[in-house]
């Protein structure tokens, strides 16, 4: 030992020193802990945040007012008023009409092509439903608001840049100048997009909404439902108040356990193979796809069922066989109602998860493009975060926000499951 | 008779034996004051008659609807089949698909061959007959069983025992769905395997290092022959792995430990339902997000900084797998910790050990088995994940393990061979199920390790 060293202050300045130094790994440690935190919160706000500015935007749509003439050669040549014959009118001719007669300087061919390409295809149907509907203003004039085309859409939006060189961008100086004397003459608007909630999927971005894609999540999901809480309480109950433990029910609980964590897409080839090959049901069925999903969240259900009987104290059971009742009479008069609350939760988490997959229903085809909106269990149909995968895929630029809305939508609905999960969970459920 | 008709029919008339049961059983013992004569409540022989009434019938419905269909189309296919020369599978099913689009009216009619058109006559024929004879046998099924337990009906039958059975047998089928489940998993998924290491080799498709499942049309055309090679979707989906494992493992563990030993109640309070959220939010959301945000932006970064990054490389789509496996790696993370037992941090704490060492050389330590369980099932779940893949990384497998560039993943290229086939014969669709064989196999191993590790540690510390 050296003797100048070892002197008492020399001592105390190196623990000193060494204290300092471990207090401050600790308050890094701690910083790495909170940085963590951050991140993952930092990482959600930008997602979210991220979507919602890419996709509010698509809640409006953008209109155009034309003078419309309602010219009686065009829509009812021959002067019925029948609703079958003014169906057949030419409103295409009306539109085209009207849009000349707005700008009369564009007299070339492809340029009135162009003019007329302002405004949606659907514009057509919209203005033959006005009509077939108010036959008294066939020959008279009226100013009507039609949908504009995406691009003019987009235009309008400020979603293109009007600074990139004309053949960067999908809007040409002619459109641009033609929209400035449309919206200086108070002629363009935008209206909330209530079709994007009541159509089916289209080609056409201005067209598309997720009527569909949600009525396909809505029928796969009640027979998910329907199913899936069913079966995996009975097989809760099964395992937990009834079954001896032996080997009969480890294998049944290591395959619970397995099937919990099988990927979501194995799911999705077994329903392939079994579902549509074998018992040949109708391929893109909401039918199919509601099978595969309950076959998918079946373990998830039987796990939490699980839990929410183990829940209930033994001491219920013990005062029901005390009073006479059978076994299957404790867990259907006492221990089932208990434990009902939390089986309801574990459920809704599980719907909550089954809507929100993807993967599965790719397999069984619920991903082809389906314009109608689907009738019944074995009609084709999409799911809701299908067709936000369809929309990603697609080029146009106008389905980005389309993308982003429906991905709203899809959140809104699972917050609101999660939600009522909670609220499920913080009034019935007991503590002992 | 249309099968839900005949369903609720059955189901209406077993609802009536409920009652007439119940009441007949009351009448035996001569009115509502006899009861205590009976073995069981009324209720019980009601549910008794009417289960006799309802299962036979509905098995007999229920069978029939599930093999039915498929014995009287193989029937009637053999025979079409046997007037002309023998078949090959493939033209079978030809002929099969032929009857049928007759049968239910795609192909009008008139442009059908005169013994393809007699085989669809015949079909219709055989189902409707059958439709009828099973609705007849049901219900005669159902009168039958129904009359003779009315008869039965006295009051020392032990109603209450056999009803009981009968619902414990139900519950026990019910809980035995999930072998069966299994059972469906792997038998899908390996016959059709088996189907396809016949055409290919099983030693070419797991140690090839040629991917490029598109066969031909024509003989001429490059790549005509169509080669299955895995290797590379393996490598991809490794390097995707890893990056979404160096991703979620730090963050989730370091938050995990933030949340568990530093965090007061209310930050916990908030931290913990938002990285929940995270965990909620659907893979294809992900995907979109790194699809459209996440690789642009690397793109332009790597420009910024010299480094060529492809529009669909392996890193964006394993940087947002990353955050989705997060609040996975996390919530296990903080069941591990929070189960090592108090005794053990106070005991390094009253050594005079910092809490960061306490944690580091104690804690952490101690719930070291537990974590790497925790780990293993975060990595299978990297491994079978598709959306975000589908939507951000590449289709074409690359021999790389540079995340830099495009790779492709097993659960991509699942996706890519099947979704829009049908047909079940070439390489090309039966490959898929060959890769769904290895997807199922490596996370089952994995899921299956993770689980006894887990097991046995929770049990060192309860």
């Amino acid at each position: 030992m050296n003797s100048i060293s070892d002197t008492s202050a020399v001592r105390a300045r190196r623990v000193a020193k060494r204290l300092r130094r471990r207090h401050w790994a600790e308050r890094r440690f701690r910083l790495y802990g909170l940085t963590a935190v951050l991140l993952s919160v930092g990482f959600m706000v930008f997602l979210f945040a991220n979507i919602i500015g890419k996709g509010y935007r698509a809640f409006e749509q953008t209109y155009i007012r034309v003078d419309i003439n309602y010219a009686e050669e065009l829509i009812d040549p021959n002067g019925t008023r029948l609703a079958q014959d003014l169906a057949d009118g030419n409103y295409q001719g009306v539109i085209k009409a009207s849009m000349r007669a707005q700008f009369p300087d564009v007299v070339e061919r492809s340029e009135q092509r162009k003019l007329y390409g302002l405004l949606s295809e659907s514009a057509e149907r919209a203005l033959k439903d006005h009509v077939v509907g108010n036959p008294g203003l066939i020959g008279h004039s009226d100013s009507v608001w039609l949908l504009a085309d995406d691009h003019i859409d987009l235009l309008v939006k400020g979603e293109i840049s009007t600074e990139a060189a004309e053949e960067d961008r999908r809007v040409d100086d002619q459109e641009i100048k033609w929209m400035a004397a449309l919206t200086a003459g108070h002629r363009v608007e935008r209206h909330f997009n209530w079709s994007f909630f009541t159509e089916g999927d289209s080609r056409e971005p201005e067209q598309a909404g997720i009527l569909g894609a949600v009525k396909g999540s809505l029928f796969a999901l009640l027979i998910t439902i329907g199913l899936s809480f069913p079966i995996g309480v009975a097989a809760a109950l099964y395992l937990e108040e009834f079954a001896r433990r032996d080997h009969f029910t480890d294998v049944i609980e290591v395959n619970i356990n397995n099937l919990a964590a099988v990927p979501s897409i194995v799911f999705g080839i077994l329903g392939l193979s079994v579902f549509i090959q074998f018992f040949g049901l109708p391929r893109s069925s909401p039918l199919v796809g509601g099978l595969v999903l309950t076959l998918m969240t079946l373990p998830t259900i039987i796990i939490s069922s699980r839990a929410a009987l183990k829940a209930v104290p033994p001491s219920i059971r013990q005062a029901a066989f005390g009073i006479g009742a059978s076994r299957v009479q404790m867990v259907l008069h006492h221990v089932l109602p208990l434990a009902l609350p939390g089986m309801l939760t574990g459920a809704i988490i599980g719907m909550a998860r089954a809507l929100g997959e993807t993967a599965p229903l790719l397999m069984i085809g619920m991903v082809s493009f389906v314009a109608d909106v689907p009738t019944n269990l074995s009609s084709a149909a999409t799911a809701l975060p299908v067709q936000v995968y369809l929309w990603s895929s697609s080029a146009e630029q106008a389905f980005v926000e389309r993308t982003s809305a429906a991905i709203m939508v899809l959140l809104a609905f699972l917050l609101t499951m999660n939600l009522l999960a909670v609220i499920l969970r913080n009034r019935f459920e007991r503590r002992w | 008779m249309l099968t839900s008709t005949l369903l609720l029919i059955l189901i209406g008339c077993s609802v009536a034996m409920y009652f007439v049961g119940r009441s007949r059983s009351i009448a035996l013992v001569g009115g509502r004051s006899g009861i205590s004569k009976l073995n069981s409540l009324p209720g019980h022989y009601g549910l008794w008659v009417a289960a006799w009434c309802l299962l036979p019938a509905l098995a007999i419905v229920l069978a029939w609807n599930a093999l039915g269909h498929r014995l009287i189309v193989s029937a009637v296919v053999s025979q079409a089949s046997s007037v002309t020369a023998p078949m090959s599978p493939g033209q079978r099913s030809l002929l099969l698909s032929d009857i049928q689009n007759v049968e239910d009216g795609t192909v009008p009619l008139a442009l059908a061959s005169p013994s393809v058109k007699a085989a669809a006559f015949e079909l219709r024929r055989l189902e409707q007959l059958s439709h009828s004879a099973v609705a007849v046998l049901a219900l005669c099924v159902m009168l039958l069983a129904g009359g003779l337990t009315w008869h039965r009906l006295s009051p020392t039958v032990r109603a209450r025992h056999a009803v009981e059975k009968v619902f414990r047998v139900g519950l026990a089928a019910c809980s035995t769905l999930a072998i069966f489940i299994t059972i469906g998993i792997v038998a899908s998924v390996l016959f059709e395997a088996l189907r396809f290491f016949h055409l290919v080799p099983v030693t070419d498709f797991l140690f090839g290092t040629q991917w490029s499942p598109q066969m031909a049309i024509r003989a001429d055309q490059v790549g005509s022959s169509g080669a299955f090679g895995a290797v590379p979707l393996f490598l991809g989906t490794l390097v995707i792995s890893v990056v979404a494992m160096g991703v979620s493992i730090p963050i989730g563990l370091f938050a995990a430990i933030y949340l568990a030993e530093y965090a007061n109640r209310r930050v916990r309070a908030i931290a913990k339902p938002l990285l929940e959220l995270l965990a909620g939010i659907p893979t294809v959301v992900y995907g979109f997000f790194a699809a459209l945000t996440v690789g642009p932006l690397l793109v332009n970064f790597g420009r910024v900084i010299g480094v060529a990054v492809a529009p669909e490389s392996g890193l964006a789509a394993g940087l947002v797998m990353g955050v989705m496996i997060i609040p996975f790696v996390s919530s296990l993370a903080d069941d591990m910790i929070t189960a090592v037992p108090k005794a053990l941090r106070d005991g390094s704490l009253a050594l005079g050990a910092t809490r960061s060492e306490t944690i580091r050389k104690v804690v952490l330590r101690a719930a070291l088995p537990g974590i790497a369980g925790g780990v293993l099932l975060a990595v299978s779940r990297a491994i079978g994940e598709t959306m975000i893949v589908v939507m951000a990384a590449g289709l074409t497998g690359t021999m790389t393990a540079n995340p830099f560039r495009s790779v492709t993943t097993v659960t991509v290229q699942i996706v890519q061979l099947l979704v829009g086939d049908s047909e079940f014969d070439s390489p090309k669709t039966l490959a898929a199920f060959a890769l769904g064989l290895v997807l199922f196999a490596a996370t089952l191993a994995l899921n299956f390790i993770a689980l006894v590790i887990v097991r046995k540690y929770r049990e060192q510390y309860q």
